[in-house]
């Protein structure tokens, strides 16, 4: 399944896009992303991070160049069917406050007609995944913390276990420690789950600790596209800002796995 | 005599006008649910739409309810009997309050739910049914209850054009200038728009989300 040529699992080839008036969001963009990486997308409010992320499930339409997803291009996709095997979790999780959080979970599932006694299992199943108790499927979204809805934000995205996960700044809106948490249950379950994850942050500490590799963005341009290691030694002018901004230690995936 | 004794002596009558008011306004509030509703949610798929349907409710709703029961009138099948003429009067009056409260319902869910809603893969049609309904249901039945409160009201003056209902005593009251006549009329009204404000204001407690 996984030979050295097979497509990447998403593809931008000269997109743009641009809102009616004119005003340009995203240029010319280049990027492929592997199957099984978590690519982060990082930068500042307005760099087009968002924007970018959004063409992958079809929320924005790019009004240039083309987006293949699984090598196909993006408008031979039926918007819906592509949208169901993309997971979609964002900074204001966005539960539905008037279905039990087993209901939230259980949604894709149920409108793909699984049967109610497997929807009740993967329910359960990805409740432990993301480290929820069992009990928890009883309850609605607003007695929950915020730590606990973003795990269950998490969980509905992966319900039917789509190939591809995105995410829109996930943990911006948490306190620190449950943060790094989250960040770390975040680790584990790629380690299990190999999914191909677009991550959108702009706190370089996440993108270091979290991404496989880092495309920074600015004013909707890719500016560079490297590995946290590679992004620590970098003398572009951007990332030097980043690093300066942040100034302190940082460590990697990488290094935390190897003390 | 009083205004007890005046009820209790007409009691058949009383009833009969009551039953009839009733009917015009649940008739009417009824055709209005069903028209105003789909209304308000095509406006909010179909932007373009907005202006014009909501400006077309909202000038009904500044036509005096004695000039629209006139302009009515030469209306085929419609004109040719009184109450059909009031129900459609009161219809068209009722629209404008369901449509707005239709479509800002809609449009007052939270954004990001909306966002994940269709993220996640929903259809237009599943977006709309489990997740947007739902949540403005309590918007939309406010906007119900603002229809059937004004409903009760300006049915009164559909006795005007012979259609029934309690403005019957207020105009017998007011052309006898005899107060008791009048109230006879006025208070079941007041009743029931007070009763209807109630026990649709209570379901919209209900249904509100959180």
């Amino acid at each position: 399944m996984n030979q050295p040529n097979t497509p990447p699992a998403i593809e931008f080839r000269h997109v743009g896009y641009r809102i009616d008036a004119g005003h340009e969001l995203l240029h010319d963009l280049n990027l492929e992303v592997q199957r099984g990486e978590t690519l982060v997308l990082l930068g500042r409010s307005g760099s087009g991070k968002t924007t970018t992320l959004k063409l992958i499930n079809h929320l924005l339409t790019p009004t240039q160049g083309e987006l293949r997803v699984d090598a196909r291009p993006i408008r031979d996709w039926d918007v819906i069917r592509l949208r169901r095997m993309i997971g979609y979790v964002i900074q204001e999780v966005g539960l539905f406050p008037h279905f039990t959080v087993e209901r939230n979970i259980g949604l894709v599932p149920k409108i793909e007609n699984w049967p109610a006694n497997r929807i009740t299992e993967r329910v359960q199943e990805l409740l432990k995944l993301v480290g929820l108790d069992p009990q928890t499927a009883m309850r609605y979204p607003r007695e929950l913390s915020g730590g606990q809805r973003q795990r269950v934000g998490v969980a509905r995205a992966l319900a039917a276990d789509p190939p591809i996960l995105l995410m829109d700044e996930p943990f911006g809106a948490l306190d620190p420690i449950t943060r790094a948490e989250l960040q770390n249950e975040f680790l584990d379950l790629q380690k299990r789950l190999r999914k191909t994850v677009v991550f959108v942050t702009h706190d370089l500490r996440e993108a270091l600790l979290l991404g496989t590799r880092i495309a920074l963005m600015e004013a909707g341009r890719l500016v560079d596209i490297q590995t946290p290691e590679e992004f620590l030694s970098s003398t572009e002018p951007l990332a030097s800002a980043y690093k300066n901004a942040f100034n302190t230690d940082f460590e990697t995936h990488e290094q935390r796995g190897h003390p | 005599m009083n205004l007890y004794q005046f009820i209790q002596h007409n009691h058949t009558e009383v009833l009969e006008l009551t039953l009839e008011h009733l009917w015009l306004v649940g008739i009417s509030t009824a055709l209005a649910v069903l028209i105003g509703i789909p209304l308000g949610i095509l406006i909010t798929r179909r932007p373009a739409l907005n202006k014009p349907i909501l400006g077309a409710a909202n000038i009904i709703q500044t036509i005096p309810s004695l000039a629209l029961f006139g302009f009515l009138l030469p209306a085929p099948w419609i004109g040719a009997r009184a109450d059909r003429l009031a129900i459609l009067a009161l219809t068209l009056y009722a629209l404008l309050p369901l449509i707005r409260n239709t479509y800002a319902g809609i449009k007052g869910v939270d954004p990001a739910v909306v966002e994940a809603g269709r993220g996640m893969g929903l259809t237009d049609r599943q977006l709309l049914f489990q997740v947007e309904l739902p949540l403005a249901l309590g918007v939309i039945i406010a906007g119900i209850r603002v229809a059937t409160v004004i409903s009760v009201g300006l049915a009164t003056i559909a006795a005007a054009i012979g259609a029934g209902g309690l403005g019957e005593y207020i105009f017998r009251g007011l052309a006898m200038v005899n107060n008791q006549v009048i109230l006879a009329g006025a208070v079941p009204a007041a009743a029931m728009a007070l009763l209807a404000d109630v026990t649709l204001g209570a379901l919209e407690k209900r249904l509100t989300p959180n």
